[in-house]
């Protein structure tokens, strides 16, 4: 469905990625571990096109995204739920998901989705007249999530959902990503939280200083002794 | 108080609020343009002189009154906006790394390059519309006899006033209540975080700053048939926008709103009581003021309230 190939990455003259190549199938939960500065959430902000490769490409169904405009990606079906939210924050809750949905058929269906997210996060509900700024740090996350999924997207980026969550609400936030990869959805999973990612995803790609380095199933990752000592402490 | 000291008072809080009501709609203008872009336009009052020159020109040759000119001329100020926008500050945006005073400095030279146009065609003449209902007034007498005291309304600062009102009325209803307005606010909050939802932010840039231009346009027609114009007057107006967006809270329209009626009700009272000379000076007072006692302006307040702090 999503195919990266080959792409280098700079930011200004530094270089961030090195010959990055993966591949997301319809349907799976890949996961993209790895530590601080890996390079994690500049993969997914090149998928985003907010990034763009100096070499290589970007494929979504077949088609090069990587000279799009950033604006069309999401009318294509990639929604990205991007590092620390993101949110409008002077806006409610409600008009943040809003703006998750401002085309095609997502406009059309929006206040069904809007009542599908609030069935999700019943807390939203409560307090979808409130501003984002206002809320707690899981509540914003959850925002987050439900205005990706706002967009009905083919594939959702998710980068760090965990980042500065209670464990309480880290197992709520994977609880709810596994429940969007059981409707059927393909998602691109970026985290730091290695026990619990591969708990959930199919395949996964390590990232360590801007090049892939390992890639397999989750099982055989969670064997590998390299994983056990860098990334999941045992 | 007596009743005439109550009247005279009553009367300059009347008046200020007139104005105060066409302060905001040139402070609105700027606030978005500012909340957007992150830019102060410091070619604001310029645009107003433009639009009034149009509505002058309107009733000049055709005879068209200026309140009817609000309808042409706040679109066609929509659109100079949106040019300048895409021909001037976008090109600058993109070297935006090297110096971000750029574009504000750009504005500076768009002010002047009008200003000076405008002297070059239409000399530093002083202008007005004489339109018939110029001096007419309502009095509060004439509907309650026996009232203990006269207040009078102007017919145009009145009309000027609903005008302002029903313009950012419209407004606040697009940028709460359709997708573009809430897609302007978005990218105001975070560009990149609008984009990734699909919003066009280059887009919402040409519209913010063509609706600042046409908002601060509208109010130029409406200011016309209460004062005069001249080509250099759109710097004293700039200032004007400036100092509300101060009091107000950068980027905030509401604050916008509740900065231009503090402004208009401060120089009214500074006029009726310190002397007509003085008014530019209260405004300063105010500006000074609002930037050491509530640094965050109006909308700092607002915020600190909600979140119960």
């Amino acid at each position: 469905m999503l195919e990266v190939r080959n792409i280098d990455v700079f930011y200004g003259d530094v270089q961030v990625l090195w010959d990055v190549s993966f591949e997301v199938k319809e349907g799976e939960v890949l996961a993209l571990i790895g530590a601080n500065g890996a390079g994690k959430s500049t993969t997914l902000k090149t998928i985003s096109g907010l990034l763009r490769p100096k070499r290589g490409e970007v494929l979504f169904e077949g088609s090069p995204i990587h000279t799009e405009d950033p604006f069309r990606l999401i009318e294509k079906g990639i929604a990205h739920v991007p590092e620390a939210r993101r949110l409008f924050t002077e806006m409610t809750v409600e008009e943040n998901l809003d703006m998750g949905s401002l085309k095609g058929e997502a406009r059309k269906l929006r206040e069904k989705n809007k009542d599908m997210v609030f069935d999700i996060f019943p807390r939203l509900g409560d307090r979808r007249r409130q501003r984002a700024g206002t809320l707690s740090g899981g509540e914003q996350q959850m925002v987050a999530i439900g205005r990706g999924l706002m967009a009905m997207p083919k594939l959702i980026m998710f980068d760090e959902p965990s980042l500065g969550l209670a464990p309480i609400l880290v197992k709520e936030i994977f609880n709810v990503i596994k429940r969007i990869r059981e409707e059927g959805n393909t998602v691109l999973l970026v985290e730091q939280n290695c026990k619990q990612t591969l708990g959930i995803a199919d395949r996964a790609y390590v990232l360590e200083t801007g090049k892939i380095t390992l890639e397999g199933t989750c099982a055989s990752l969670l064997n590998n002794e390299h994983v056990k000592k860098a990334y999941l402490g045992v | 108080m007596t009743a005439p000291q109550i009247e005279v008072f009553l009367q300059t809080l009347i008046a200020g609020f007139l104005l105060g009501g066409l302060y905001a709609l040139i402070g609105i203008g700027m606030t978005l343009i500012m909340g957007v872009m992150k830019i102060i336009n410091l070619a604001h009052g310029e645009l107003m002189m433009v639009s009034m020159y149009i509505a002058y020109w309107l009733f000049t040759l055709f005879g068209l009154d200026p309140y009817l000119s609000v309808f042409v001329a706040t679109p066609v100020m929509f659109f100079i906006g949106v040019g300048l926008q895409k021909f001037l500050i976008t090109p600058v945006l993109k070297v935006d790394s090297i110096l971000p005073e750029n574009q504000v400095i750009l504005t500076v030279g768009i002010g002047m390059v009008l200003s000076s146009l405008a002297m070059l065609f239409f000399k530093s003449d002083y202008r007005s519309t004489p339109v018939s209902y110029a001096t007419s007034a309502w009095y509060l007498g004439d509907y309650w006899k026996g009232s203990p005291i006269e207040l009078s309304l102007s017919v145009p600062w009145t009309v000027s006033f609903v005008f302002a009102l029903a313009i950012t009325a419209g407004l606040w209803f697009f940028l709460t209540k359709t997708d573009t307005g809430k897609s302007v606010r978005a990218t105001s909050q975070d560009p990149q975080a609008a984009l990734m939802m699909g919003v066009n932010v280059d887009r919402m840039r040409m519209l913010t700053f063509g609706l600042g231009s046409a908002l601060v346009g509208a109010a130029g027609c409406l200011f016309i048939p209460i004062y005069y114009l001249y080509p250099s007057l759109g710097g004293q107006f700039t200032l004007i926008a400036f100092v509300i967006t101060i009091i107000g809270g950068l980027g905030s329209t509401a604050g916008a709103i509740i900065g231009g009626i503090i402004l208009g009700v401060f120089e009214s009272m500074t006029a009726t009581y310190i002397g007509m000379g003085w008014a530019p000076v209260g405004r300063f007072a105010v500006f000074v003021a609002a930037l050491i006692f509530l640094p965050g302006g109006v909308a700092s307040l607002a915020r600190k309230r909600k979140l119960g702090k």
